[in-house]
């Protein structure tokens, strides 16, 4: 027993310092945080450059950024629930932060796979959804999940894949006509196997190729987003489908080639969707509402047209709000 | 290797930089990995101590229920304090999900285990004549709680550097809760793995430097009060 009055005194002081170290430590650390709030003003992409002029067609003119109500105290939180390639290429940062200055609402950015996003938003989880599933995407609208859905934006898709191309994908008519080519000659291919927007569109064009490529040895399921996804493909030099703003983001760290492009079936079309606010009593639908008009209103929608150009030389992302769906040329969506 | 030789060059200039986005984002995992470690010591000492000298039926099985808290999957617990905290969950009305209020009750779930069991282990291995003289000497159960926990400081606060290293070093659960928003909900690790799927590897490299330079800060701090005043 060494419960001695002087290593008694001893332990306390010691102890004093623990307790002491660690309140200064919490305190500065409180005040260095303060409120954890974004504040930074983005530069826009093309700083400089002149905005490109956006064709107005007749009844589909669009509004302005200026005729969107701001928040009400109290109701400034909104959720959207979207997926990994807009937050990956960089577009939300540009837009996200123009939209809280302009309505005071604070946007929580949940960057998942469309699968995920959608469940959320069926279960009232989520406040508004920008996601690229079409078929999906409907049924989910079916379902009474959403208020409305508005087309915002296309990139396309590309099926990328080493440059030695063993499958022979290369200049294939169609996408199908290469992905039968990847399975004949049994070449590895790198699948989302997340129920993506990416991997919804993959398994379409397994199916309109005729080949079920699920449990064969060349066929990897990674279930990770598309930036891993790629990493995996140039790794192991194998095909696989991506939304061309993720790849041209991160074009110059791959050794994968554009191996099929610019055909009908690959668009890539994002659509924001306003959960049901009927459905789902404790969302909140109009900050939802507000997001949704301010992802089609002019201003942002020429954003979204140059966003990109400066770095990449050309843009990322295609404006479609001021168009009809049907102009987009998407036969297998409509 | 050049790459990780950059990542160490880069991590220093990133911090001597001040970018305020870095050094929020290591501010944050600061000091919501401190809030949850100090709150799990909290419970976790008089639960271990609790555990470790009481004597009542299941006492086993409570302890094993603690030790196998020490091994639980990050994801799982994210998962589980998310549903919790959905609008639609029993804790929705609070609207703490996506805050770093989530990720402080996320992470105070995997370090209160782990404090406690240890904690535990450390009481069982004290002399327990000490417990004994402590009650002879008619101590409350607040005095014998103090007393012990200073007998047993060295391994409570080997804890206390398992919890915290345990919580500001997992992904899962804070990417869960957390929802890795910039600017709010954005800690080193969430940050890594945003930048590895970017492809920025470098950046991602550089920050996992700043993250083991930070934990080997606090845990530099907590080694010196605990070797403080032992024999050479």
């Amino acid at each position: 027993m060494n419960l001695t009055r002087a290593g008694t005194r001893k332990r306390r002081q010691i102890f004093e310092a623990i307790s002491r170290t660690i309140v200064l430590v919490l305190a500065l650390i409180s005040v260095a945080c303060g409120p954890i709030r974004a504040g930074v003003e983005p530069l826009l992409p093309s700083s400089g450059s002149s905005p490109t002029p956006l064709q107005d067609s007749g009844d589909l003119a669009l509004r302005s950024i200026s005729e969107i109500a701001t928040a009400q105290p109290g109701d400034e939180e909104i959720i959207l629930a979207t997926t990994t390639s807009t937050q990956d290429s960089g577009l939300l940062d540009v837009l996200v932060p123009m939209f809280e200055r302009r309505t005071r609402y604070r946007v929580k950015t949940i960057a998942v796979g469309t699968g995920q996003a959608l469940a959320l938003g069926a279960r009232g989880e989520a406040d508004v959804l920008l996601v690229h599933a079409p078929e999906a995407e409907r049924a989910w609208m079916a379902d009474g999940n959403g208020a409305e859905r508005l087309v915002v934006m296309h990139n396309d898709f590309v099926v990328v894949g080493p440059s030695a191309d063993p499958a022979r994908a290369n200049g294939h008519p169609s996408a199908e006509g290469a992905f039968q080519s990847i399975a004949r000659a049994a070449a590895p291919f790198i699948s989302r196997g997340d129920q993506s927007g990416t991997h919804v569109k993959e398994l379409d064009i397994w199916r309109g190729a005729q080949v079920d490529p699920r449990g064969q040895a060349w066929y990897l399921e990674v279930g990770q987003g598309m930036g891993a996804t790629l990493n995996i493909a140039d790794e192991r030099d194998a095909y696989t489908l991506t939304d061309r703003a993720t790849y041209l983001a991160r074009r110059d760290r791959l050794r994968l080639q554009i191996q099929v492009e610019g055909q009908a079936s690959l668009l890539n079309v994002y659509h924001v969707m306003p959960v049901n606010g009927r459905k789902f009593q404790r969302i909140n639908a109009a900050g939802a509402n507000a997001f949704a008009r301010f992802m089609v209103a002019r201003e942002t929608q020429q954003i979204i047209a140059r966003f990109g150009v400066a770095e990449y030389g050309q843009p990322l992302f295609f404006a479609d709000a001021a168009r009809p769906v049907e102009a987009l040329g998407e036969p297998s969506f409509e | 290797m050049d790459v990780l030789l950059n990542a160490i060059v880069s991590a220093v200039r990133l911090l001597l930089s001040g970018d305020p986005e870095v050094l929020r984002v290591m501010a944050l995992s600061l000091q919501v990995s401190l809030t949850a470690t100090a709150l799990s010591m909290l419970v976790g000492v008089p639960l271990g101590t609790w555990l470790a000298l009481a004597r009542f039926p299941g006492r086993a099985l409570l302890l094993a229920v603690v030790n196998t808290g020490m091994g639980m999957p990050p994801v799982v617990a994210g998962l589980i304090i998310t549903v919790m905290l959905w609008r639609s969950g029993p804790l929705g009305p609070l609207h703490l999900l996506y805050t770093p209020t989530a990720i402080v009750i996320a992470q105070f779930t995997l370090a209160a285990p782990i404090v406690a069991g240890l904690t535990a282990a450390a009481m069982q291995q004290l002399n327990p004549k000490i417990r004994l003289q402590i009650l002879a000497l008619g101590a409350t159960p607040g005095q014998s709680l103090w007393l012990l926990v200073r007998e047993a400081r060295l391994p409570l606060l080997a804890a206390m550097m398992a919890g915290f290293g345990a919580v500001i070093s997992e992904v899962g659960a804070s990417m869960m809760v957390g929802g890795n928003i910039a600017g709010q909900t954005r800690v080193l690790t969430t940050a890594t793995v945003l930048e590895t799927s970017k492809g920025n590897f470098d950046l991602a490299l550089a920050l996992g430097v700043l993250l083991l330079l930070l934990v080997y800060s606090v845990n530099l701090c907590v080694t010196w009060i605990q070797q403080r005043g032992r024999p050479l």
